[in-house]
């Protein structure tokens, strides 16, 4: 099956509409939108990298991974590790704690892929807290007590420097997507839709499905990795609590849950509507009541919409063809 | 630093957490092990039992192993209900994989928020006559928090075990993840079997979360961390096997209380999860496993 080619430059046209409006609103201020915007802008990108990343394990595949709050927080703490280091500046971060989390996801897809699915699940939710443990005892980048990232109070020609953290956080949305959609429609996706639909047959069908698991895990931490590197910079004091937060997890999974899980599309529309939703209503309400709101909301629609947002457009959809 | 009393102490604590930690683990042992169902939210639930326990003791003075007790029924009558909507929504369709483990995952995160909005997160206790009370025999010291729930432990323990083992209903649930045909034609339906395995999984959620807060002071948040013990036990003990969840249990109170004596406490909760992550890369039919 070709993908036809208008629909592959309509995504593109989208992408760079997306970066054009990111540039005319950091670099030029067209609408003079306050700060703020850009503060809560960011979260929700960041939640659109968490939510593709944990999309291409859980969505594609059917492997659920419980630990995007370790992915992300190895990768904010690489990015300590570094500054304390050499100071790096942040387009050295970015990459080097995607690499650290996609050796890390290698290594959890080698350890535990053999087994059956739930195993990788629970191993996941394993590896956050043995990490939680490690980092608290490590006095290097703060230990429990937290650390201290100084970050410069303006970038040109950003302005001030969220809105420059808030361009990055774009285009990195951007990369996600694009590398799950490229994912999705490649060879490579229809070996993941096989292995989710029956890992038995797909394995006697010929396709590889271990190594199939393993490019998946490395992809998928290599992008929580680098969702998880400007972090320390954004909130300029990172603590363990905060950057292993369950919050993170749980949105991880919420966000292609409610959106559908199947397509790239799905945790795109998911964090975006789920990420808004929160942002607002940590301001209006109360953050806990916000929480309570992701949970029920989540299993509400496993119940009863588990194709997400997408399947149930799609539902409507058909008939009237 | 090393000495002989300090090793003792730390084995016979680690003996009566084990004890405590293989109770808390049973009802995954049925749930995970038996039935089939990741239950990711049985921790919860165990915090939510602690919770009761503490409400109960704070407002009425109840013993908080008495409470435990009386909600047994309460927390069978949850888990019978949660089951009928887990089946009716995820396992008839054949559907467990993903959104089941992303429902229990929710329905944890629920049961978190939802304490965390009624009781804050400060840590709660319970009051008993029995708390703050130890043997002593020369140097090394027995707290009766920790020998009584020990004991209460063993106590379900052996009931549950002997239900399995000795009754129709029992041995149903053992075998329904294993030949749900096989069951049918013995005239036992699956579902009824499974509905009443995993409301007896919940309601040991409720003596153990109360017997959770006599040990040590409860937050909602410290769920979580149970997760890591529960699974390791369970995966450890072989899954299923409730004598093998004994064990297990018995051997990470004493690595755990080994280590947080020789290394210090923060260290401890990543014990759990090293044994759970060893457990699943060298050996996955657990100790016990078939």
């Amino acid at each position: 099956m070709r993908i036809p080619a208008v629909k592959l430059s309509a995504f593109w046209i989208c992408a760079a509409v997306a970066v054009l409006i990111g540039i005319a609103v950091t670099i030029f201020d067209v609408f003079n939108i306050n700060t703020f915007i850009f503060f809560a802008g960011y979260v929700v990108l960041q939640y659109v990298v968490l939510a593709t990343a944990w999309n291409i394990m859980g969505g594609y595949m059917g492997y659920v991974n419980f630990g995007t709050a370790g992915f992300f927080a190895v990768g904010a703490y690489a990015s300590v590790v570094l500054y304390n280091l050499v100071q790096a500046p942040l387009a050295l971060m970015i990459p080097f704690a995607g690499v650290v989390c996609a050796l890390l996801g290698l290594a959890m897809g080698y350890l535990t892929l053999r087994l059956r699915g739930v195993f990788f699940a629970i191993a996941t939710l394993a590896m956050a807290i043995v990490l939680e443990t490690l980092i608290i005892n490590w006095d290097y980048v703060g230990g429990a007590t937290g650390a201290y990232i100084l970050r410069s109070r303006e970038m040109a020609p950003f302005g001030d420097y969220v809105e420059f953290l808030f361009f990055v956080m774009l285009l990195l949305a951007i990369f996600a997507v694009a590398v799950a959609r490229w994912l999705e429609l490649s060879r490579v996706g229809r070996g993941f839709t096989a292995i989710r639909d029956d890992e038995i047959a797909a394995e006697c069908a010929g396709v590889p499905t271990l190594r199939l698991k393993l490019v998946a895990t490395t992809v998928s931490g290599f992008l929580m990795g680098v969702a998880g590197a400007p972090f320390a910079l954004y909130v300029s004091f990172i603590e363990p609590s905060s950057a292993f937060n369950l919050i993170y997890a749980v949105n991880a999974i919420a966000m292609p849950m409610i959106g559908g899980a199947t397509t790239w599309l799905g945790p795109l529309i998911g964090a975006l509507l789920l990420g808004t939703v929160q942002q607002v209503a940590t301001v209006t309400i109360s953050s806990e009541l916000n929480l309570l709101i992701v949970g029920v909301v989540l299993v509400f629609f496993v119940i009863v919409a588990p194709e997400g947002i997408v399947g149930l457009i799609r539902k409507w959809w058909r008939p009237r063809k | 630093m090393f000495s002989v009393d300090l090793l003792l102490n730390a084995l016979i604590a680690g003996v009566l957490l084990g004890g405590f930690y293989a109770a808390v683990s049973l009802g995954l042992t049925v749930s995970f092990g038996q039935l089939n169902i990741v239950n990711i939210a049985h921790p919860a639930f165990i915090i939510l039992g602690s919770y009761i326990a503490y409400m109960c003791n704070s407002l009425w003075g109840l013993d908080p192993i008495l409470t435990g007790i009386i909600f047994i029924p309460v927390f069978f009558v949850i888990g019978a209900g949660a089951y009928r909507l887990y089946y009716e929504s995820f396992e008839r369709k054949d559907d467990e994989a993903l959104r089941g483990l992303a429902f229990f995952f929710g329905v944890m995160f629920i049961i978190e928020v939802a304490l965390i909005m009624v009781y804050g997160v400060d840590f709660r206790t319970v009051q008993a006559s029995y708390i703050g009370q130890s043997w002593k025999a020369g140097n090394i010291g027995v707290p009766t928090r920790m020998f009584v729930p020990f004991c209460v432990s063993i106590a379900m323990f052996t009931v549950v075990f002997l239900y399995m083992s000795r009754t129709f209903n029992g041995r149903a649930i053992k075998a329904v993840a294993q030949d749900r045909l096989a069951l049918q034609l013995m005239g036992a339906d699956p579902v009824k079997i499974k509905q009443l395995g995993f409301g007896i999984s919940i309601g040991t959620a409720a003596l153990a979360g109360a017997l959770l807060i006599i040990i040590i002071p409860v937050e909602p948040s410290v769920g979580r961390l149970y997760i890591g013990q529960v699974f390791a036990i369970a995966v450890l003990a072989g899954l299923g096997s409730i004598p093998g969840t004994l064990v297990a249990g018995l051997i990470l109170g004493i690595v755990e209380s080994l280590v947080a004596t020789f290394f210090g406490p923060s260290w401890a909760p990543a014990v759990a999860f090293g044994i759970l992550l060893a457990a699943l890369a060298f050996r996955p039919q657990g100790l016990f496993g078939r």
